[in-house]
């Protein structure tokens, strides 16, 4: 066993897409994260009292999560629907009645949905109580404005596309308070509903910013959210804070 | 440019950088938290800080799986213009703002009011009372004074305004406000206390109306979510139902 792992990661192919060894030394597990390009929004060390569950009730990193599982289950949804009228109604029906797993499938999209607006706003909650907004940071709490209202417009254009009675109605209800804006309210309603009424342009418009503008705007302002945590430094500890000691009693075990 | 102080480096501005030397570090007068704080328990992010990721991922990949396995997306019958349900609901995480609409009209429960949370939200950094954050009731006796009377006249002021500008008295904005003014105020007619003098009396004001803020959220979607039936008139969700 030994042996075939070794075969495997000493040849010429794997070391050239993994520059580094196994992670059997304090340096090639700083490389590990060095020299990778997912993980370099990591330092390569962590201060023991930082990563400490109660500190964040790791918020940040668990509404990135529901991210994720909603662009996986995102983009196998979009291989059965059609954003059309009636079909994207006819393809729920069929995920439900047809598709292998395709009922769970979309619960998993919708309660990960809700999880995400939901985790989001706490770590925001959090943030706020620990200060963590103070200079350098700023602005880093301003993208985190904007990455909240990114997740609701994503979740709130996502809640159409199964034109059913509740989607439909639920986006007259909001769509009818941009009405409401002085002067351009009409304007910006029809902009949004590519019309007087929802219908099928609407669902089109929706379906587009669901699954295109609005994810990729919130991945491009998630990885300069995290980037900038990085560079002033990584998690906030209010400076008042008293030091953990050297042994770490403070910040739980360290195996 | 004004002239730099003693303590900044003037940068070599030139489009060759062979023969304008390059720095390679430059010292910024702004401070990062591990100047400070270097002489303290480090870790290693492999494994330690990856793996905990790893398990907050998978631990929430598994409460959702089990969600979904359990609890089934709902789905009415197809859309249909000529048939409003009643009550028409938004999502849930609108229905705060669905509540506003109860007592303001739309321009201010649906564009002013949320577009002052965002801009609030927005530049709290920006602000003094929110970066320095001393305690709300400590300094001198005078000081403490002067900001009882500002605090609690805010307070009043707030309370003529929510009580008289909606349709109805927006309770689910009173009620918090008058819950955090209580809150606020306990460490000064309880000082010795340990719970309330220790820790709420070494809260600060942006604490307090951050606290009004969502105390304020939460009820408001609680009563829209919970508490609302058709025509939004008020239900029991015990006895009537979820609508």
């Amino acid at each position: 066993m030994g042996r075939v792992l070794a075969a495997l990661t000493g040849n010429r192919v794997w070391r050239s897409i993994v520059r580094h060894g196994a992670p059997d030394s304090n340096r090639n597990r700083a490389l590990i994260i060095f020299s990778n390009f997912f993980l370099h929004t990591h330092p390569v060390k962590a201060r023991l009292r930082a990563i400490a569950f109660t500190r964040t009730f790791y918020l940040g990193i668990l509404s990135a999560s529901a991210f994720f599982l909603l662009t996986v289950t995102g983009i196998f949804l979009m291989f059965y629907y059609r954003p059309a009228v009636p079909e994207a109604y006819e393809d729920m029906k069929d995920l439900e009645f047809v598709v292998s797993a395709g009922m769970f499938l979309r619960n998993l999209h919708r309660w990960a949905a809700h999880a995400m607006v939901a985790l989001v706003f706490l770590h925001m909650v959090r943030v706020f109580f620990a200060g963590a907004y103070r200079p350098p940071r700023e602005f880093n709490w301003v993208i985190g404005v904007g990455l909240l209202v990114l997740t609701l417009l994503l979740s709130f254009t996502g809640y159409l596309l199964p034109w059913d009675q509740l989607a439909y109605w639920a986006i007259t209800v909001g769509t009818n308070m941009a009405n409401a804006v002085p002067v351009l309210g009409p304007d910006i309603r029809f902009l949004m509903l590519g019309g007087n009424t929802i219908g099928e342009n609407t669902l089109i418009r929706f379906y587009v910013l669901h699954c295109m503008v609005l994810p990729l705007a919130l991945i491009l302002l998630l990885s300069v959210h995290m980037w900038r945590v990085r560079k002033d430094g990584g998690l906030y500890i209010p400076p008042d804070e008293p030091p953990a000691s050297k042994d770490g009693e403070t910040g739980g075990k360290a195996s | 440019m004004s002239e730099p102080t003693s303590r900044e480096f003037v940068l070599v501005e030139g489009e060759d950088a062979r023969r304008d030397p390059v720095r390679l570090v430059v010292i910024q007068g702004e401070e990062r938290p591990p100047v400070h704080a270097a002489d303290e328990p480090l870790v290693m992010t492999f494994p330690h800080l990856l793996l905990r990721e790893a398990i907050a991922f998978l631990a929430l990949s598994v409460g959702l799986v089990v969600l979904a396995l359990v609890a089934d997306a709902p789905l009415e019958e197809i859309a249909n213009p000529e048939k409003t349900p009643n009550p028409a609901k938004a999502p849930w995480y609108f229905l705060g703002l669905q509540e506003l609409l109860h007592y303001y009209p739309p321009v201010i429960s649906g564009v002013l009011l949320p577009g002052l949370v965002v801009l609030a939200l927005a530049v709290i950094p920006y602000f003094d009372i929110n970066l320095v954050r001393p305690d709300l009731w400590h300094g001198p006796r005078e000081a403490v004074r002067r900001r009882v009377a500002w605090f609690y006249g805010a307070v009043a002021v707030l309370t003529v305004v929510f009580f008289f500008t909606g349709a109805h008295p927006v309770y689910p904005i009173l009620g918090p406000l008058w819950f955090v003014a209580v809150a606020a105020g306990l460490p000064l007619v309880a000082p010795g206390s340990r719970w309330i003098g220790r820790w709420l009396g070494r809260r600060s004001l942006a604490f307090f109306v951050f606290l009004w803020f969502l105390l304020c959220a939460v009820t408001l979607t609680l009563i829209g979510v919970f508490f609302r039936g058709p025509g939004w008139s008020f239900t029991l969700p015990w006895r009537d139902g979820v609508y």
